[in-house]
């Protein structure tokens, strides 16, 4: 009863903070990107426009919710729905601080990439239903680019699956005691961030949608919620690349003085920063350097990453 | 690498910066006058409707968003029966004005033209034509031109012989 | 210059071998016709090298200056001579350069010049974005004007209605002048004054003459001759829809270009058919395309809820479940179908009916006189020849027909067939053909044979060897005694006054001794015997050894389609009816009161208990419908046309009528207007018979219409089907550059409407698609890169001035029985014997007004003559009347039936008495008079078959008066 009442709480005060945050983050975003670039953003609606989300929010409830005729009505309403639960999900596994976290898996990591890839499914399939060139196109660098960067992406965990010895990703925290991985893999971290940034299309990844050349990419037939939801996908994406880059590299919870929660949420918002910062900063990359970079740099360096790791743990075992 | 890194320090550093934003609509931007905004119908000196309907416009519209019938009064004057400018389609590119021969059409620094119905952005001759000559004072296409209309005979227009008389003997 | 390198067209096959040699121009070598001049050799190769006096039909004068290119003795000749390259034959060996620096100088001062003088008009010219000058001037690179001094200026004329006249623009390059005067025969136009003051226009103001004016629009290579009625709703070229038609005002089937923009016809340009029309239409052809906008046109299908109800707006729903209840409800519904309908429409209604309630919608005499026509075309020996084979006819009788007003286009292409004679004194004289000004010097005056024999005179007298006026009867007499003095075996004519004899045997002699003899004659003058003596004179020459051509004139556009696909005449539906087993009527696209007497038709309305109307202009039949479905113009719909050379030609929807999105705003039912077979179709389906015709598309209808009548099945391929596609992409029926597609609706809905399907034709209602040259009946519009005026034609024939790449469209379904002997006909007419009291009425055709649909444009009404009857002086004066004064006509009722041994029909009761002003035919015998045909102010009058007896007198003042008031009235009508 009293087990159950706990994991209930967890689980809807998570969801609705994700939520939350997400959706502030949007507002986040678009300040911060205003700093960068010596404007304001949105400082309308509300004390520092911090109320612009509730604005967007009604617009995009409001709005005409069309559905192309011409496309795969199931799929395509399908589609929005399966990056924010795909990437909701994903987040079940991610421990907050102690005690916090919807469950406590001993495979979490595994769960947290196979999660993860679903999500590029939404984009495909969107793409795809939409029946549209643009769209398709959006859908089919999606793939390609999930196909290349996921590679990496489990890959540079290894090495800190194998400091740690554990899937579990409050064992790999507590692992952190003494030095964050962050040192020990910074390449690691390195390559896990770029592939974690290329997983959420965030700038300077982001060619499935590229404004420029495809419209708005997979996502350009779409309005209304649906069109929502894929914002909120992405959203709540980087929100998870940066707590999991908080949790396996950067100590988790774990820090002086402070409640282990508050740590976690300041170091996954400066991540999170981090990440606006490179939007403000780089352009969008072309298309093949995309590819180059991801197989002919990444992928080296991430193996050549686990070699020494796996030197190091073998020589220290 | 290293350039990506550097990029963002100085983007970083941008955080302490002044800001540029002019607060619109508090504070009312200058706009220069060769701003691309909400096109106009212009009048020659004379009063009189400077578009001679020549389609230029419309044919140089990449979004294909101008139409308009040609018609001609009593005297031989051309000018547009009716002309419509699609503003909820116009890219405000300003090839119109580009191609514009008589110097009819211009585009103003007037960006504020906001509607709730798309419908209200479709823009007859009526809600074109202004009164004045717009950008470019001066120019009078039937001046220079050799067609005859109201109130300028043959012969009459700048830089124009008396016209010949064909029945005349005299070389 | 630019060269178009990759248009350059090396893969160019001349028919002749012996005529190829080798040109070199800038130093590569390329085949080309020896002795042809080497403008049209660079244009054939694909060069552009530009030019302005200079036309594929005018052949070359070298008044222009602007075909410069350098001449080079040999290979290591440097410096060359600048000559004209429209005035200099291509010889084996001969060495030019196009893009020599100093010919394109030479070339880009010519432009300047000629600019000197030149309006700043462009934006208010017609031509501007299809002007000749305006690509020749971006071709020669001349941007910038140096010369800062005056203009010399004219004043305009006003040359009528058809032709907008604004001399400023003109470059003196005397195409205008070559065309109207030398090639068309016009007499009241031409070059004036002097130096750069010429001026080209008529004597003094007035309506220009020559039926063929328009094409002064698209000879000029400025904006001096432009299409006065296009002015009225004026449109540029690169904003007109436009697809491949056909005309629909005369039997010849001259290729047209119509335009549309804003759901309304614009103009008519010529398309170019090497076998038909050539370069040139008649003005009939160009200007009644106005038609299709009359507020006459039926918009929406009217039903009369009971007898003597009105005729009310109905929506296609209740039109057609009307139509279902009265057709399956077990009545007996006869179709009367039109030789002014395509072939698929009339055939739609053939199989709605069936095919022995089928009529033509013609009266007996016109449909026995079609059926014998074709009869003689289809077993006879001669073969029938296209205009382009009548131009090359050295020697040509014209028996009965005024082809200058019935076909106009068909006099023209005979101005030219006299032209062949004498043009072998000029190649004697080693004067190549394409130097027309010094041929016409070397021919002088000198006309080949052309022998006239009609009612009246006609416009092409002027060209003619020897004239003959008389009544048919005496035409037929003249017809049959050339046969007989050709062959003796054809049957004499008894009791031949000496001159008619001499004349008959020197035509005779004159036939014998061409090359390509040609007999022309028609359905003009009514009568049977002179279709007849046509042929007799044409098979004759034949069984004697001489490949004669036979051309017969027939009225409407499809007349000889139509006679294909059988079916009698009113006068047996008449029949028919009376039976009393029928009880419906369909008409299609036919006014029977302009086919025979008022009150038969009438009498065939009253009987009938429902009578179905499918046609687009309201008329006297319409009037007295209970269902009136509106059709489709031939702009509006697809179709096949036999013309009378019996070629098949489609033409294509140019545009969708009606507004559809004014529809779905306003919800009512305005713009139902649909193709005849569609509506038939839809009939055939709500008569609970769809298995007859599952019908979605035209081809379906062709193929259909093939399969049931053999002798039809080339009109299959007569254009492509509908699912013809280049590159897997439909022919743009919208140029590229077309404006204003996100605006033009935008006031009734901003919403940018889809683009109109077209399930009928390879082409789309679109600017996107195939944007290279579809095939040769496909073309929609004549444009090429840099060439944006008429002058594109070159582009898209293998040879310039020969036919379209690909072969010009239509296929024959007629060819001669060749070395058959086939019997003479021996009905030899008696002569004319004049009738105390009696005149008797002949046809006068006018080529504006005689024709039921172009009279309809206000341009064409304009020109049209008014009702009138035409009496030799003498007997005017017998009568006591003077030019102007009123005649009183009263018609002897029921003259021809009993010539055609018609049975069953007694004679009307009441005769009519008519009141017309006179004027004055010297040409006409004793004892005859002439009635313009088919005028519409002639009310009733215009559907009596003439010839026909009536009664003159003199009408009296008082009475005058208010039959003035009368015929005013009808006018009004
Ligand atoms: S500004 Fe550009 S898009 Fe707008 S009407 Fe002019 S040409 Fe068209
Ligand atoms: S280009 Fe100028 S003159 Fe021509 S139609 Fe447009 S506004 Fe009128
Ligand atoms: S003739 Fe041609 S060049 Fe001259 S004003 Fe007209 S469009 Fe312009
Ligand atoms: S009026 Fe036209 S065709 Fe005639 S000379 Fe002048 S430019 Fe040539
Ligand atoms: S075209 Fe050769 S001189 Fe005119």
């Amino acid at each position: 009863m009293n087990e159950w009442t706990g994991i209930w709480a967890n689980l809807i005060l998570i969801l609705a903070a994700v939520f939350a945050f997400s959706a502030m983050l949007s507002w986040i975003e678009r300040r911060l990107l205003g700093l960068w670039q010596d404007r304001y953003g949105p400082n309308r609606v509300g004390p520092f426009g911090v109320l612009q989300i509730v604005a967007d929010s009604i617009k995009l409830l409001t709005k005409e919710d069309w559905i192309p005729p011409f496309a795969d009505r199931a799929v395509f309403v399908l589609a929005p729905a399966i990056v924010a639960v795909a990437t909701l999900l994903a987040f079940a596994v991610v421990p907050l601080a102690p005690g916090i976290g919807v469950v406590d898996l001993n495979i979490g990591l595994l769960f947290f990439l196979a999660m993860s890839s679903l999500g590029v499914y939404s984009v495909v399939l969107g793409g795809w239903a939409s029946n549209n060139k643009y769209s398709l196109l959006g859908g089919f660098r999606a793939a390609a680019q999930m196909l290349s960067y996921e590679v990496f992406m489990g890959l540079a965990l290894m090495g800190v699956v194998m400091l740690a010895g554990s899937f579990n990703l409050r064992d790999i925290v507590a692992a952190q005691e003494n030095l964050w991985f962050c040192i020990p893999q910074v390449l690691g971290l390195a390559t896990f961030a770029v592939a974690g940034i290329a997983e959420a299309r965030r700038l300077p990844f982001d060619l499935p949608e590229s404004e420029n050349e495809l419209v708005a990419g997979f996502h350009t037939e779409y309005s209304s919620m649906k069109f929502g939801l894929f914002f909120i996908g992405e959203y709540v994406g980087i929100t998870l690349i940066s707590a999991m880059i908080v949790t396996l590299f950067f100590g988790g919870w774990l820090g002086p003085l402070l409640p282990p929660l508050v740590w976690f949420l300041l170091k996954t918002f400066i991540v999170i920063a981090c990440f606006v910062l490179l939007r403000a900063a780089l352009p969008r990359l072309r298309y093949d350097q995309l590819m180059a970079y991801g197989w002919k740099v990444m992928l080296p360096l991430t193996l050549v990453n686990l070699l020494i790791t796996g030197a190091v743990v073998l020589s220290m075992a | 690498m290293w350039n990506s890194l550097k990029t963002m320090w100085i983007i970083f550093l941008h955080m302490f910066h002044r800001r540029v934003t002019i607060e619109y609509p508090d504070e009312k931007p200058k706009i220069p006058p060769r701003w691309r905004g909400r096109i106009i119908l212009s009048r020659d000196p004379d009063g009189e409707e400077r578009c001679v309907a020549c389609y230029l416009c419309a044919a140089a519209c990449p979004v294909d968003c101008i139409a308009l019938q040609a018609t001609e009064n009593e005297h031989g004057r051309r000018y547009p029966e009716f002309f419509r400018i699609n503003f909820s389609r116009c890219i405000f590119c300003g090839y119109c004005e580009e191609a514009c021969p008589t110097d009819a059409i211009q585009l103003t620094p007037d960006f504020e033209m906001g509607e709730y119905n798309r419908k209200n952005l479709v823009y007859e001759k009526e809600d074109l034509l202004i009164d004045g000559t717009g950008k470019y004072p001066g120019y009078n296409f039937y001046r220079v031109a050799g067609v005859a209309i109201g109130g300028k005979s043959k012969g009459e227009a700048e830089k124009e012989a008396p016209p010949v008389d064909p029945r005349s003997l005299l070389p | 210059m630019k060269r178009a390198a990759p248009g350059v067209n090396t893969a160019r096959v001349c028919k002749c071998e012996a005529d190829v040699t080798t040109i070199h121009i800038d130093n590569r070598p390329y085949p080309a016709k020896d002795g042809e001049n080497l403008l049209q050799e660079c244009l054939s190769l694909g060069f552009n090298l530009p030019y302005f006096c200079w036309h594929p039909a005018l052949g070359s004068v070298g008044a222009c200056r602007q075909c410069a290119i350098k001449q080079f003795k040999n290979e290591e000749d440097k410096r060359g001579k600048i000559v004209m390259a429209c005035m200099t034959a291509a010889k084996d060996g001969i060495r030019i350069s196009i893009d020599d620096p100093e010919a394109r100088e030479f070339r880009a001062s010519v432009a300047e010049w000629l600019m000197v003088n030149h309006p700043h008009d462009c934006p208010v010219c017609d031509e501007g974005g299809e002007c000749h000058l305006q690509d020749m001037t971006v071709m020669n690179g001349h941007v910038y004007r140096r010369h800062r001094g005056r203009k010399r200026t004219f004043h305009n004329q006003d040359l009528g209605p058809l032709v907008n006249h604004e001399m400023n623009r003109c470059i003196q390059c005397y195409r205008c002048t070559r065309f109207y005067r030398d090639y068309a025969g016009g007499r009241d136009f031409d070059a004036l004054m002097l130096r750069d003051q010429v001026y080209f226009g008529r004597y003094q103001d007035g309506v220009l003459e020559s039926e063929f004016s328009g094409n002064l629009v698209e000879v000029c290579p400025t904006g001096v001759f432009t299409d006065k009625t296009l002015k009225r709703h004026y449109t540029r070229k690169w904003d007109l829809q436009t697809a491949p038609s056909v005309c629909v005002h005369c039997g010849l089937g001259c290729n047209t270009i119509p335009g549309e923009r804003y759901g309304t016809l614009r103009r008519i340009r010529n398309r170019f058919n090497g076998a038909v029309n050539g370069y040139f239409l008649c003005d009939r052809g160009r200007y009644g395309y106005e038609f299709v906008n009359s507020g006459r046109r039926i918009r929406q299908p009217l039903l009369r809820k009971h007898g003597t109800a009105p005729l009310q707006l109905a929506s296609k729903r209740d039109a057609l479940q009307r139509l279902g209840e009265i057709l399956s409800s077990g009545a007996r519904a006869i179709g009367i179908g039109s030789p002014r309908a395509s072939i698929e429409a009339n055939f739609a209604l053939r199989t709605l009916v069936g095919r022995d309630q089928f009529y033509l919608g013609l009266s007996e005499r016109d449909s026995r006189l079609l059926a014998s026509i074709l009869d003689i075309l289809k077993k006879g020996p001669a073969r029938t020849p296209s205009l382009h084979e009548v131009e090359l006819a050295d020697a040509v009788l014209v028996l009965g027909e005024d082809v200058a007003n019935t076909a106009s286009r068909l006099g023209l292409a005979l101005r030219q067939a006299v032209r062949r004679q004498p043009e072998k004194m000029a190649i004697k004289m080693g004067i190549p053909l394409w130097n027309d000004h010094a041929v016409r010097e070397a021919m002088q005056e000198e006309r080949g044979p052309l022998f006239i024999a009609t009612m009246a005179d006609t416009r092409i007298d002027d060209i003619a060897t020897r004239t003959f006026r008389g009544p048919p009867d005496e035409l037929g007499r003249l017809g049959f005694a050339v046969a007989h003095a050709l062959d003796p075996t054809a049957p004499q004519v008894p009791d031949l006054s000496s001159t008619i004899q001499t004349l008959a045997e020197t035509i005779a002699e004159k036939l014998k001794a061409a090359e390509r003899p040609l007999v022309i004659s028609g359905m003009g003058c009514g009568d049977k015997a002179v279709v007849e003596a046509a042929a007799n004179v044409a098979w004759a020459l034949c069984n004697t050894g001489h490949a004669a051509g036979l051309c017969y004139a027939v009225p409407e556009c499809n007349s000889l389609g139509a006679a294909m696909l059988g079916g009698d005449s009113l006068e047996s539906a008449l029949e028919a009816m009376d039976d009393g087993a029928v009880d419906t009527l369909i008409i299609m696209e036919n006014d029977l009161y302009r086919r025979t007497d008022a009150a038969m038709v009438d009498r065939l309305l009253a009987v009938t208990r429902h009578i179905v109307m499918i046609d687009h202009i309201e008329h006297a039949t319409s009037a007295k419908a209970d269902v009136v479905l509106p059709a489709a113009t031939f702009a509006e719909a697809d179709g096949t046309l036999v013309n009378n050379e019996g070629r098949a030609q489609r033409f294509f929807q140019v545009f969708v009528p009606g507004n559809d999105i004014k529809d779905d705003i306003r919800g009512d039912v305005t713009g139902d207007i649909r193709e005849s077979w569609r509506w038939l179709r839809d009939i055939i389906v709500a008569a609970g018979r769809g298995d007859d015709a599952r019908w979605s598309s035209l081809d379906d209808v062709t193929a259909a219409c093939a399969r049931a009548i053999p002798n039809l099945e080339p009109i299959l391929h007569a254009a492509p089907s509908s699912d013809f596609r280049i590159d897997s992409q439909k022919i743009p029926r919208e140029p590229h550059r077309y404006s204003g597609r996100t605006a033009m609706h935008a006031n009734v809905s901003v919403q940018e409407p889809e683009q109109p399907g077209d399930p009928d034709s390879p082409l789309s209602f679109s600017m996107e698609g195939y944007p290279g040259n579809p095939p040769p009946s496909l073309i929609p519009r004549f444009w090429a890169p840099g060439w944006n005026s008429v002058q594109a034609l070159n582009k898209f024939q293998d040879e310039v001035g020969g036919p379209l790449k690909g072969g010009d469209p239509g296929e024959r379904l007629i060819e001669p029985m060749q070395g058959k002997k086939v019997a003479y006909f021996q009905n030899v007419p008696g002569g004319f014997k004049p009738c105390a009291g009696e005149w008797l009425l002949l046809p006068m055709h006018h080529v504006f007004g005689s024709e039921e649909l172009s009279i309809l444009a206000p341009a064409i009404a304009e020109l049209s003559p008014q009702p009138y009857l035409a009496l030799n002086p003498a007997d005017a004066s017998d009568l006591g009347l003077a030019a102007g004064d009123e005649v009183q006509l009263h018609l002897r009722q029921r003259t021809d039936a009993p010539a055609d041994g018609l049975t069953g029909t007694e004679p009307m009761a009441t005769a009519e008495i008519y009141r017309l002003p006179v004027r004055f035919k010297p040409e006409l015998l004793h004892g005859t008079a002439g009635l313009p045909a088919g005028l519409p102010g002639l009310g009733v009058l215009a559907g009596i078959a003439l010839p026909a007896w009536g009664e003159l007198k003199k009408a009296e003042k008082g009475i005058a008066e208010k039959g003035k008031a009368e015929k005013g009235k009808q006018v009004e009508e």
